[in-house]
């Protein structure tokens, strides 16, 4: 009995050396002056979070090119699938890694919790502007004119994948328009398919069209957030969608699970409105299908236009706190606009670069077999052009996408419709502003 | 329940009952085994699913039916999976063997130190101790890991082998069980014997007690490894560093990739089918100390 007290007392003071050790620890794990962008003297070591496998195979190439500047990746799942939560708990715990990859739809949440250093204050920064395709910009400066919150990375450009085979053979032209896109959806009903697949969940696809409509629907000036989901444009896609939806001539299936894959391997589901990283989705979705599908430019709204939506893409940010922003900018440039940066991340990870010079990256010339031989990226990179750089997105993405996809799935279902979806969202989307304390208008 | 009210009617007559009893426990049996059939089915055909998934090519994965085989390609998905991005699988699994390994046998030891202090020694505070253990039973890993995340923090831990192995060495329902036992199997008589032979208290712990305890060290150590085998949310708030991922977490980076890089499915398929592997082995090889710790406990 004695003992186990002495036990007991040695473990109590174990304990206590331990967390002395903590608060001495954590003294200098604070920030240093932020905002400057100055080199630092000697040899810097960055930490640089990102879950596209395979990166570590252009960080390599860095690394052994500047042994000054010593870049260790980090990595986890997907931003929306933990890597993000562990961001904030990191920015929160004072360790957060110098650079991170953030996707265009989530970078104003992280600029409202303060996580971000603003990359303005680097001239070198400024000056690579002119190399990224111009809406790219627009992503990372977040509308504002004079603060630049991380560096493009890649862009999801949309296009219409289609059945060329099944197209041709029922005679149906080509939908340049969506109301020819209307129309050519009955002819295809009338031959046992659906035109496409109206994804409930997929938010981001729905907030392409918009963008392609010239929606907006933030907005923020400084000052004030302004929330506009129910703009005129949202509007027109909205019923348009719904009109399909009512007509029987888009299918339902949830999207990304096997029925969805199968309805597009069976041929039931003749063409879809996506990205250019769909290529590969349709091509493991739909192996029966090689050969059959071609891409060409999504359908315009008004006949004549050249107008495109966006659908994905991220960037690379710089986090609060990091001690070496100067350099941390000059990798994350060098990742993003350098050819063999871009070359390697495009062959291992399918990035499609947000460069002008990386539109014609030699892997992106190439005919592609599943597209019977198609030079689809020469699509993408006109498309890539005609995206909107005003379309900037909100500080709660995460919130609206699920109220609006609550809505969506109800309104497939029969039950409400789209556009009263959108008009439910923008409700509970500016709640979760004022909730958050983020100054809003209206 | 029906066997037990069939009884008066036994013991009446002696030939007809004879009919009916077996006739009725035949029914119960029958409808025991039905219900048992159903269940079995029920929890093994996700795995059947997945077993047949495992030897498709990526192509015909979801092209045909899913509880059926297409071609044979299992050989050659375990290659591709063990080859790719130079064979971090591996690695995985090992990380996974080492947290869910050591981290139970470590655990299991402390458990059983704790739970026999507080069995076989009477201080002040042992029941608030035992009380307090008992409440960390009831709190969930889940809602911890944020908490030693920041903690984790303060001390540069994060990111870091310990991260994950030193919240997994501590097992409050280790504690309550191997309580429980040693109360019940480790006679005091037998303490007092080995002092008396000249044994200290940890020689006497070492020697006697914790062979009296197997049993239940068994169980808790069972129970520790699928525990930490298992425990996903930890992992993905600490570490960051790939090589340091529990085969779990690192299936699920690569889960969360699929719309973007759907070659991955299959790697997540046949991962996922080769990380029970170890979790089935180590069932089968202690099961037979584990059904006697079961029993062993519920009758004394």
């Amino acid at each position: 009995m004695q003992h186990t007290t002495k036990a007991l007392a040695a473990f109590a003071l174990v304990g206590t050396l331990a967390l002395a050790g903590c608060s001495t620890a954590s003294g200098d794990g604070g920030s240093s002056a932020a905002g400057d962008c100055t080199p630092s003297d000697g040899k810097v070591d960055l930490t640089f979070t990102s879950w596209i496998p395979g990166i570590e195979d252009a960080v390599q190439m860095w690394n052994e090119e500047n042994p000054d500047i010593q870049v260790a990746v980090q990595t986890g799942p997907n931003g929306n699938s933990g890597t993000y939560q562990n961001f904030f708990n990191q920015l929160k715990a004072g360790n957060a890694p110098d650079l991170g990859q953030i996707e265009y739809d989530a970078l104003p949440n992280f600029r409202v919790q303060d996580g971000l250093e603003d990359l303005a204050a680097c001239a070198d920064v400024v000056a690579a502007e002119e190399q990224f395709v111009p809406w790219t910009w627009g992503q990372v400066t977040l509308g504002t004119d004079d603060e630049i919150y991380g560096v493009p990375q890649d862009s999801g450009p949309m296009g219409l994948f289609y059945r060329s085979d099944l197209f041709e053979a029922n005679g149906i032209a080509v939908p340049t328009t969506w109301d020819e896109y209307k129309e050519a959806a009955k002819q295809v009903r009338a031959a046992g398919g659906y035109i496409t697949n109206f994804s409930q969940t997929d938010i981001n696809q729905f907030a392409g069209f918009v963008w392609q409509a010239d929606g907006q629907w933030f907005q923020n000036d400084g000052d004030e957030w302004t929330v506009d989901l129910t703009g005129e444009a949202s509007k027109t896609v909205a019923d348009y969608w719904q009109e399909l939806l009512d007509e029987d001539l888009v299918s339902t299936y949830p999207a990304w699970t096997d029925e969805w894959n199968n309805a597009y391997n069976s041929g039931e589901v003749w063409s879809w409105n996506s990205a250019v990283w769909g290529a590969n989705s349709i091509a493991s979705g739909a192996p029966d299908t090689a050969g059959k599908w071609s891409v060409a430019l999504a359908p315009q709204w008004n006949s004549g236009e050249a107008k495109a939506g966006n659908w994905g893409g991220s960037s690379v940010a710089v986090f609060k706190g990091s001690e070496h922003v100067y350099e941390a900018t000059k990798f994350a440039l060098w990742l993003n606009t350098s050819d063999e940066a871009l070359t390697a991340l495009n062959t291992s990870a399918n990035i499609y670069p947000a460069t002008v010079a990386g539109l014609d990256l030699p892997s992106l010339q190439e005919g592609v077999e599943f597209y019977g031989g198609q030079k689809i990226y020469d699509v993408f990179k006109e498309a890539a052009t005609q995206v909107n750089p005003d379309f900037v997105w909100g500080p709660t993405m995460t919130q609206t996408y699920a109220d609006v996809a609550d809505g969506f799935k109800a309104a497939a279902s029969g039950q409400g419709t789209l556009f009263e979806s959108l008009e439910n969202a923008q409700k509970t989307t500016v709640d979760a502003l004022k909730a958050q304390s983020i100054p809003v208008a209206g | 329940m029906t066997a037990t009210t069939a009884m008066p009617g036994v013991v009446g007559s002696k030939g007809a009952p004879r009919a009916r009893g077996p006739r009725e426990k035949l029914m119960s049996r029958t409808a025991a085994m039905l219900v048992m059939a159903v269940f079995t089915l029920y929890f093994l055909v996700p795995i059947w699913w997945l077993l047949v998934a495992s030897t498709k090519s990526p192509g015909q994965l979801l092209t045909t039916p899913g509880l059926w085989f297409a071609d044979f390609n299992f050989i050659e998905n375990v290659t591709a999976l063990f080859e790719y991005r130079g064979g971090v699988y591996w690695k995985w699994l090992g990380n996974s063997v080492l947290y869910a390994g050591l981290g139970g046998l470590i655990g299991t030891l402390i458990a059983a130190m704790c739970g026999y202090a507080l069995a076989k020694y009477r201080f002040p505070g042992r029941e608030v101790i035992f009380n307090v253990v008992l409440g960390g039973v009831l709190v969930p890993a889940t809602a911890l890991a944020l908490p030693l995340f920041l903690l984790f923090s303060t001390v540069g831990l994060t990111n870091t082998f310990w991260a994950v192995f030193l919240p997994s060495i501590v097992s409050p329902f280790g504690v309550y069980l191997t309580r429980i036992f040693a109360a019940a199997s480790v006679p005091d008589e037998l303490i007092e014997a080995s002092r008396i032979d000249g044994a200290g208290e940890v020689r006497t712990f070492f020697t006697v007690s914790i062979r009296l305890m197997s049993p239940a060290l068994v169980t808790v150590f069972l129970f520790q490894f699928v525990a930490i085998w298992n425990n996903f949310f930890l992992p993905l708030i600490m570490l960051r560093s790939e090589e340091l991922f529990p085969v779990t977490f690192g299936l699920y980076t690569w889960n969360s990739q699929l719309n973007q890089i759907p070659e991955l499915r299959s790697y997540v398929l046949i991962g996922a089918l080769l990380s029970i592997v170890p979790l089935i082995v180590a069932f089968l090889a202690l099961q037979r100390f584990w059904r006697n710790g079961l029993g062993a406990g519920a009758l004394k």
